[in-house]
């Protein structure tokens, strides 16, 4: 059993290395695209996300659509700090406390919200998280931050009312966002990320922990009965899957040089894409909602093409991918296809066995 | 027990073959990304041999702001069709590529990056302010000439690459409050603007910076933002309850229809005053334009003017997408002819590569003089911002009519 695991998860870290010595060697080779070299570093800040999300939804068995907002608090934590100290530390040194700092300060975030949130289950959860991520982008974008040799000046009005003497910094300007951040994120940091995220996701998986998680999910009742805190595993997974978001959030803002929260980017539609690369990977399944992630991140890029139909056709593709992942029909249809393979296979081996005999 | 090792395997093996299948589709897909790469490259490198300048654009073609880059594109093509009808510049023609990037930084990067590919050597974008900021600094990276028709935030400019076609936030800011200032126009003055947007925000920091310096009192600074945009009433209200001569809307005009809809609604009639946003707002379907009488608003370019490049424009431009062009696509067409000018300047040609067509044009850009839609003798200043002097009009019987 232990082997088996082992195997399992060997194979998914062999996949992530595989895709990176591919790029890697793709990218020095000068074979690929422009497109394709910008795309790298978003598809591993997206297989972040989705690999988090499933920790929450898949083993953990919530619905939670607040996602982007966690990506949100980990990109803003860290650009503010990126602002801060830009110029007065090494780049490698910058982007690690940034890291460190985004992770640490998305988890106390998400043990915040998760107090009141996780006293609520399926639908409400759904509800009160959707609203949470909403709430963070508009008060992101309605905060002020400066600073100037007094300290920091905050304000909730406009950057007018910072007081900032002369050589005073505006850091947040609204809806206007913070620009001027270093664009240090690169495929290797991603990749890095990528598989830290694998390895800490799979090890509770399969920890003591992990399988608290999962038989709280699978009868709440019985693992209470059994003396686990219901709460405790419950908040742990949540707050897990926020940090990695935080995590996902940070490699998001030093992939772009401004950085602005719009429903684009942190609204619910982005908790939505998540969720639907977790739903189409597989709820509970790490491996396929990676693989989902990198195929929807390059997918409506690739369909440039269509010009006007592009997002037509980008849902009719998510929609039938979806139908040959999981309707019973595709599923049986697949069946019956693999097993006219093997019979294939065994009859030549057959005929085989008889001639020799 | 067999029976379930067999099933075992088999899921394993379609799983393994989806993998496979996934796996390949990645590599299939890089490769192929490769593959499109050197093809596009040939086909520039033809392109060049044969001669074509590839000038790239990008902005929204979906979402809430897909008007906009519809505009760009549209009027950008308008120009591009006329310098190619009359021989092209400096005799090559011009290729007009234009890839949609939803107003969304991350997606404007992969929108430049598509544009890189399919062999562009100049960028006419972003429209934007937003997508914009995100997009700078990849072209800064690149050395590759940018000008953007519409990207209003003050820091845009900062690169040596980046030029501007539009005013921006601190001159339309700055102008609006010293215009209504010096003219008198109001004493007490109330602002609405959008919150979420960087264009309305960065206009209202930079006209209450103004009205401050000018002795302009605010009486209120009322936001919206882009999910509650139909219903001003509260802000209205609050609004002339703190005594307001004029309201200041430095928003577009699809919302500032609404607000003068719903403040005629209260029975309130305050001046009502304008940025370049506000061009449109008579050909909104359904607008009753008897709303904008009195209307003031400062913008570069107005559809009915009289003078014969302004009608032949519009003329060309309905004949070719049945609607009257606002003021992005007239900011697009005359990037086009800056990008002409500039070229024939510095004897560019299409067989040079990004960075030197970038370093060619940054040393002729300072002599371009341009009488364009948007504005007459338009040049650039060492920072790329354009001077030219934005038009005040106000609307009297259903059109507009310069002011002094």
């Amino acid at each position: 059993m232990k082997t088996k695991t082992f195997r399992q998860n060997a194979v998914t870290y062999g996949i992530v290395i595989l895709f990176y010595l591919i790029c890697q060697g793709l990218i020095l080779s000068g074979n690929m695209s422009s497109l394709m070299k910008g795309l790298m570093v978003p598809i591993c800040y997206y297989v972040i996300l989705a690999v988090s999300l499933n920790l929450v939804v898949g083993i953990s068995g919530e619905l939670s659509l607040g996602h982007a907002g966690f990506m949100c608090i980990g990109a803003y934590a860290s650009a503010i700090f990126a602002v801060c100290v830009d110029g007065k530390m090494p780049e490698g040194l910058e982007l690690f406390l940034a890291l460190i700092i985004g992770a640490a300060i998305t988890a106390v975030f998400g043990f915040l919200i998760g107090i009141p949130v996780l006293r609520l289950r399926g639908d409400y959860l759904a509800i009160v998280t959707l609203a949470f991520g909403e709430i963070i982008k508009n008060v992101v974008n309605a905060v002020y931050l400066g600073v100037d040799e007094n300290g920091l000046h905050f304000s909730m009005k406009d950057s007018l009312s910072l007081g900032l003497s002369e050589e005073g910094l505006t850091i947040m300007n609204g809806a206007q966002g913070i620009s001027g951040l270093p664009r240090t994120a690169n495929l290797t940091i991603g990749i890095v990320l990528v598989l830290i995220t694998l390895f800490i996701v799979l090890n509770l998986m399969n920890s003591r922990q992990g399988r608290a998680i999962m038989a709280i999910r699978d009868n709440r009742i019985a693992a209470e009965s059994i003396g686990l805190s219901v709460s405790k595993y419950k908040m742990m997974a949540f707050v897990i899957s926020a940090a990695l978001a935080g995590v996902a959030g940070v490699l998001y803002s030093h992939n772009l040089s401004a950085l602005q929260a719009t429903s684009k980017n942190f609204g619910y539609n982005q908790s939505i894409m998540i969720l639907v690369f977790v739903v189409l990977g597989g709820i509970g399944n790490i491996r396929g909602s990676m693989i989902a992630a990198v195929i929807l991140t390059i997918l409506p890029e690739k369909l440039r093409f269509l010009s006007d139909y592009r997002m037509l056709i980008y849902a009719i593709v998510l929609i039938s991918m979806m139908l040959f992942n999981s309707a019973p029909k595709a599923i049986e249809w697949r069946k019956s296809l693999a097993e006219r393979f093997a019979r294939k296979k065994d009859i030549p081996a057959e005929t085989a066995g008889k001639e020799a005999r | 027990m067999k029976k379930r090792r067999v099933v075992c395997a088999a899921m394993a093996a379609v799983m393994a073959m989806s993998l496979a299948a996934c796996g390949g589709s990645d590599t299939a897909s890089a490769t192929t990304a490769a593959g499109e790469a050197s093809e596009s490259e040939e086909t520039a490198a033809e392109g060049s041999s044969e001669g074509v300048f590839v000038i790239g654009g990008s902005g929204p073609l979906t979402g809430g702001s897909a008007l906009y880059g519809t505009a760009v594109k549209n009027g950008a093509q308008v120009a591009v069709d006329e310098i190619n009808a009359n021989g092209g510049i400096n005799g090559y023609q011009v290729k007009w590529i234009f890839e949609d990037d939803e107003a969304d930084g991350e997606k404007a990067v992969n929108a430049y990056n598509t544009l890189k590919d399919e062999g562009m050597q100049m960028f006419v974008g972003t429209t934007t302010s937003g997508a914009c900021m995100s997009v700078i600094a990849e072209t800064e990276n690149d050395n590759m000439f940018q000008i953007t028709p519409s990207g209003t935030t003050a820091d845009i400019t900062k690169p040596a690459n980046v030029y501007r076609m539009c005013f921006s936030d601190p001159a339309q800011g700055t102008k609006s409050a010293q215009y209504i200032a010096e003219h008198g126009v109001a004493q007490k003055v109330g602002v609405i603007y959008d919150n979420s947007d960087t264009y309305s925000s960065g206009i209202y920091e930079n006209f209450a910076k103004e009205a401050q310096a000018q002795g302009l009192e605010i009486v209120g600074a009322e936001s919206f933002n882009s999910e509650s945009k139909t219903d001003f009433k509260t802000q209205l209200q609050k609004l002339k309850d703190a005594g307001a001569e004029l309201v200041f809307l430095p928003f577009y005009y699809t919302e500032a229809s609404l607000v003068l809809k719903q403040a005629d609604e209260m029975g309130w009639a305050p001046k009502f005053f304008g940025c370049d946003g506000m061009d449109g707002i008579l050909d909104l379907p359904e607008f009753d334009t008897s709303l904008a009488e009195g209307l003031m608003l400062l913008t570069p370019f107005a559809a009915d003017a009289q003078d014969e490049l302004t009608q032949n424009f519009v003329a060309a431009y309905e004949e070719a997408y049945g609607e009257t062009p606002i003021q992005f696509a007239a900011d697009a067409y005359d990037c086009l002819y800056v990008i002409k000018q500039a070229v024939e300047k510095a004897n560019i040609t299409p067989d040079m590569d990004m960075s030197e067509i970038c370093d060619a044009m940054k040393t002729v850009m300072p002599e371009v003089t341009l009488d364009g839609l948007t504005g007459a003798g338009i040049s650039f200043d060492e920072n790329g911002e354009p001077n030219k002097a934005p038009k005040a009009v106000v609307i009297e019987n259903g059109a507009y009519k310069s002011l002094e």
